[in-house]
Order: C-alpha cells, then sequence, then structure tokens
C-alpha cells in the first residue's frame, strides 16, 4: 500500500495549513512526520483519512485517490486522531464491535479479530469495563485497537504517545514497530526520540511546508556536513604538542580543548573526510594512550530547531 | 444500510444504558396519561370513547422532548471529537445522519407503543373509532419525524446542547404556534401560505382520521429539508475555499 500525496492544499480563510506538499510513502514503511504545534500534520492526516477534503492537490492510495474513492480508502486505513476521542459510556468489547461491524468486517471474524486486538494492545484485564474508566494509558490503547480492528494496511497516528508513562511508551513504539513490518504507517509527534526509536523515514513540517525529509542519518549528515569526535588522550608530555600534531593532519581542521577535562580534545574534520583512522596512526606513532573516541552526533532536536525556526 | 443500522443500534443503546430513554418514557406516559384519565379536558370530561386528549397533550410533550433527545447527537459528537473518528470509518455523512435520525425514531416508537394500553382501555369503556385511533399515531410518527430532522439540524450546527436544545425549540415553536397565530392575521395568499406550514392545520386533520396526500407532503418535506440541511453541515468541513 503506498501513499502518493501530489500538491496538497488546505486553506482555512486566507491561511494555508497545509501548503502545496507532496511526499511518497512505501508500502511497509514508517513515517514520522515532525512539526512543531500548527505545522499542520494534524490536517494532513484528516485530507488523507478522508475526514475534510483538500482545497486542492490530490493523494492517491495504491492509486485510489482520496476526492473519488473515499468509501474504498476508509476501508484502507486505520486512523488514531489526535486526542484519542473515544465514546466514554460504551464498554470497551462493545466499542471494538461496533468499529468492527462499522469498517465492514465480516461477521465471523468479528469476535477472532477482536480477541486478537485484546490480545496485541494488552487489554485483557480491562476489557468489561467502560472506556471512561480506563486509565489514559488503557483509552490509548482502545485507540489503537479500533483503529488496527479491520486489519488495515495502513495506520495513520496521531500522536499516538502522548500521555502515557515511559513503560507504555515503549511498548506502544514496539508495537508500531512491528506493525510496520507489515503496514504502512504514518505517525505523527513532536518527541523527537521517538520517531528515531520508531520511524523509517522523517518528514519534517513547518508552517505547512515540508522542510526536511529523510532518515535520521541523512538529515543529520544535511545538518552538519563534517564528522566531529571527542578524544581523550593519556601519557602525552605537552598539551600544546598535541594539539599542533593534530591540527597538521590533512584530515583536520579544527582542534579543541576540552572545558572539565584537560585530557581530552574535540577534533572536527574538513568536509567529507574522515579523521578517525589518522587521530589513531598519530597516537601510535607518538606512544600516547588513546582510551577514548567518540564521534559526536548532531542531535535531531537541532536539527528540527534549525529548521522549524526563522 | 448495514451501516446506518449499526450507528442506530449504538445511539439506541447509549440512550437505554443512560437514563436518558427511561426518563423520556416515564415522563411522557405520565404527562400522557394524567391529562388523557386525571385532568383538565380529559375523556371522562369529554364524555366519548376518544385518545384525542392524549394526541393532544402529546403533541406539546414531544414538541419539548425531542429536542432534548436530539440535542446532544451531533453537538457532543463534535465537541469530544468522537464525529471525527466515526467518519473516518467506513461510512458517510448520510448514513450518520440517517442512522442516528433512526434511532431517535425508534425510541419515540417504543414510547408511542407503550401507550397501546390506553387505547385497549378506552376501547373496553365504549365504541371508539380505530380509524382515528391510528391515524393519530400515525400523525404522531409524522410529526416526531418532523421534530427529529430539526432536532439533528439545530444539533449539526453548534457543539453546545444547550444551543442545540434552544435552536431547536425555537425552529420547532413557529411550526407549533407562530405560523399558526400568523395566519389569523393575513389574509389571501399569504394566510393560506402561513395556514399550511403551521403543523396543527395538517395534525389535526390527520388526528381526526382523514389521511390526506397534503399532510403526508408536509411532513415528509420538513423531515427531508431538515435532514438535508443537517447533513449539509456536517459535510461543511469539507468546502473548499
Amino acid at each position: 500500500m503506498s501513499i502518493v500525496v501530489n500538491n496538497l492544499t488546505k486553506k482555512f480563510g486566507s491561511q494555508r495549513a497545509v501548503d502545496n506538499i507532496s511526499f511518497e510513502v512505501k508500502t511497509g514503511e514508517i513515517l514520522g512526520f515532525l512539526g512543531p504545534n500548527g505545522a499542520g500534520k494534524t490536517t494532513t492526516m484528516k485530507i488523507l483519512t478522508c475526514y475534510t477534503a483538500p482545497s486542492d492537490g490530490d493523494a492517491t492510495i495504491n492509486d485510489l485517490s482520496i476526492l473519488e474513492s473515499q468509501d474504498e480508502i476508509k476501508r484502507k486505513i486505520g486512523y488514531l486522531p489526535e486526542n484519542n476521542p473515544l465514546y466514554y459510556e460504551m464498554p470497551v468489547l462493545e466499542y471494538l464491535k461496533f468499529v468492527a461491524d462499522l469498517q465492514g468486517v465480516q461477521k465471523d471474524k468479528i469476535q477472532s479479530r477482536i480477541d486478537e486486538m485484546v490480545h496485541v494492545c494488552g487489554l485483557n484485564i480491562e476489557k468489561h469495563k467502560k472506556i471512561g474508566e480506563l486509565s489514559k494509558g488503557f483509552r490509548q490503547r482502545v485507540g489503537l485497537a479500533q483503529a488496527m480492528i479491520h486489519d488495515p494496511e495502513i495506520l495513520i497516528l496521531d500522536e499516538p504517545t502522548t500521555g502515557l508513562d515511559p513503560n507504555q511508551i515503549v511498548e506502544i513504539r514496539k508495537l508500531i514497530k512491528e506493525l510496520g513490518k507489515h503496514k504502512t504507517v504514518i505517525l505523527s509527534t513532536h518527541i523527537l526520540p521517538e520517531v528515531e526509536a520508531t520511524c523509517d523515514r522523517i518528514l519534517i513540517i513547518n508552517k505547512g511546508k515540508i522542510v526536511a525529509d529523510g532518515t535520521s542519518d541523512m538529515l543529520r549528515k544535511r545538518a552538519r556536513g563534517e564528522e566531529m569526535v571527542r578524544i581523550q588522550i593519556r601519557e602525552f608530555k605537552n598539551k600544546d604538542d598535541v594539539v599542533t600534531s593534530l591540527k597538521e593532519l590533512d584530515s583536520v581542521s579544527i582542534v579543541d580543548f576540552v572545558n572539565d577535562d584537560p585530557d581530552s580534545f574535540l577534533v572536527t574534520s574538513k568536509e567529507n573526510y574522515s579523521s578517525k583512522k589518522n587521530i589513531f596512526n598519530l597516537c601510535v606513532q607518538k606512544n600516547w594512550v588513546l582510551t577514548e573516541m567518540t564521534p559526536i552526533e548532531t542531535k535531531l532536536e537541532d536539527i528540527f530547531r534549525e529548521l522549524t525556526t526563522n | 444500510m448495514h451501516a446506518i443500522w449499526v450507528i442506530a443500534k449504538r445511539e439506541l443503546s447509549s440512550f437505554f444504558d443512560s437514563l436518558v430513554s427511561y426518563i423520556f418514557i416515564v415522563v411522557f406516559l405520565g404527562i400522557g396519561g394524567f391529562f388523557t384519565w386525571l385532568f383538565g379536558s380529559d375523556i371522562f370530561l369529554i364524555g366519548q370513547a376518544t385518545l384525542q386528549p392524549f394526541f393532544s397533550i402529546a403533541y406539546f410533550t414531544l414538541f419539548f422532548f425531542i429536542p432534548a433527545l436530539t440535542m446532544r447527537m451531533l453537538a457532543e459528537e463534535k465537541r469530544s471529537g468522537t464525529i471525527e473518528l466515526l467518519l473516518t470509518k467506513a461510512v458517510s455523512d448520510w448514513q450518520v445522519i440517517l442512522g442516528k435520525f433512526i434511532s431517535c425514531l425508534i425510541l419515540i416508537g417504543v414510547a408511542l407503543v407503550l401507550t397501546i394500553p390506553y387505547y385497549i382501555t378506552v376501547w373496553a369503556l365504549g365504541p371508539i373509532d380505530h380509524g382515528a385511533v391510528w391515524c393519530g399515531y400515525l400523525g404522531m410518527i409524522l410529526m416526531s419525524m418532523a421534530y427529529i430532522s430539526i432536532g439533528l439540524f439545530a444539533s449539526s450546527i453548534t457543539n453546545n446542547q444547550i444551543v442545540s436544545f434552544l435552536l431547536a425549540l425555537f425552529i420547532g415553536v413557529f411550526f407549533l404556534i407562530i405560523f399558526d397565530v400568523l395566519s389569523s392575521n393575513f389574509t389571501g395568499t399569504l394566510g393560506q401560505i402561513l395556514n399550511f406550514l403551521s403543523m396543527s392545520t395538517h395534525f389535526d386533520s390527520i388526528s381526526r382520521g382523514v389521511i390526506d396526500s397534503r399532510d403526508l407532503i408536509y411532513f415528509l418535506s420538513i423531515t427531508s429539508v431538515g435532514l438535508m440541511l443537517a447533513q449539509t453541515s456536517l459535510s461543511k468541513r469539507n468546502i473548499v475555499e
């Protein structure tokens, strides 16, 4: 199930919530939709799930257009909206049956699907309670269960882990990763480690426009072209000698001290060069003991901030 | 059709899981029974075996109760966001509206069925005009359909239940009283039009036992216009600016 979005625009009055965005999601891919609040993530998801029509542009899901084949598309999508709205007065099992019925699950398969969802989402101990009596974490699980009850090929999850405790977050992430092996998943979030932990690809959107698209490694590379390593050297005689020798290496551009550790240095390489091997060889040659060499990665937070603030 | 029924079933079970339906039925039967048997121009005062007193009181009670039943139907779904969940399932806006319409009609049907003992009792008391009674029930159902569609429309344009309730009453009161009052102040075509718009003109003639196509068309048109407006207001989110 591939999703192709073409020049999608949604206007609210004069404001463009989604501004001419295009992207593709391949089958079996987990796409993380990242962006500050009000960037247009939820609006895009609402358009893809056929809840609201775009002002302009189109999106196709397995060659079915969201403008024409809404019924077929809705059957193929499982959607967990933002804030997870549910009928609080309904018991969990009854609610799941209602959704299965609506989504056209065959009568003889409904019970087995419900059992499976209860198992997969860990709802067994709470399944007879009314949804309103459940804790937030369990409600979120009910939300996921209702999204998956008809075994959809595409899952669209709007902030699936908000309000969960750390253990539950880990569980839900594991579940999403597991599901992503067979299904196409789009999930939105503004929790950055979440995207890194679960998604194959990241799409950063700001003010309705896509500002970055790629794996987290690609985004990092894009944000900072040069390699940076932190090294710790022991048994050297003169600190200045170390700095000069390091600087003399062909691949090195900058050498910095580290404030809290006199034995450590930050070495930045020239663009498209790696200095790790050279540093190692230099230490061997000079009889220095190299006790640490850690590549310093740009944090996704920095990339995010850089891309979404003017 | 299947989706409409699934939605109607859920609405019905939410009526019966909460106190709403029980309160509605008890109060409806209570007020109806009180004025039919005990007080005002009850059948002992009239001295005729007829259900006319019941129909004329139900004419007013339904006017108040139906907006109370319909007020939360769409407004609450919009407020809590569950409408988004519902409409991203394999259902259309029409199916949602019709499902809710049918569930409300069934609840009123249940309340009306529970008044059959009144009918049987009156029948035991004297010779009753069966045609008039059945036509009266038909009139009740047609009138309920009109009020439900008005109520659903009112519920579709707001996410506040109180606003929805008051708006439904406001629209309803035109059909209940205002057109009637105005029609007596005007003569000629305008007077006739206002008289045609008044619900009592049509309800009275049906509950006397005369089924006229004009009355049927009247109630069914209000129902379809109300439902269409509700659907339009629900699908307003798709309007491309």
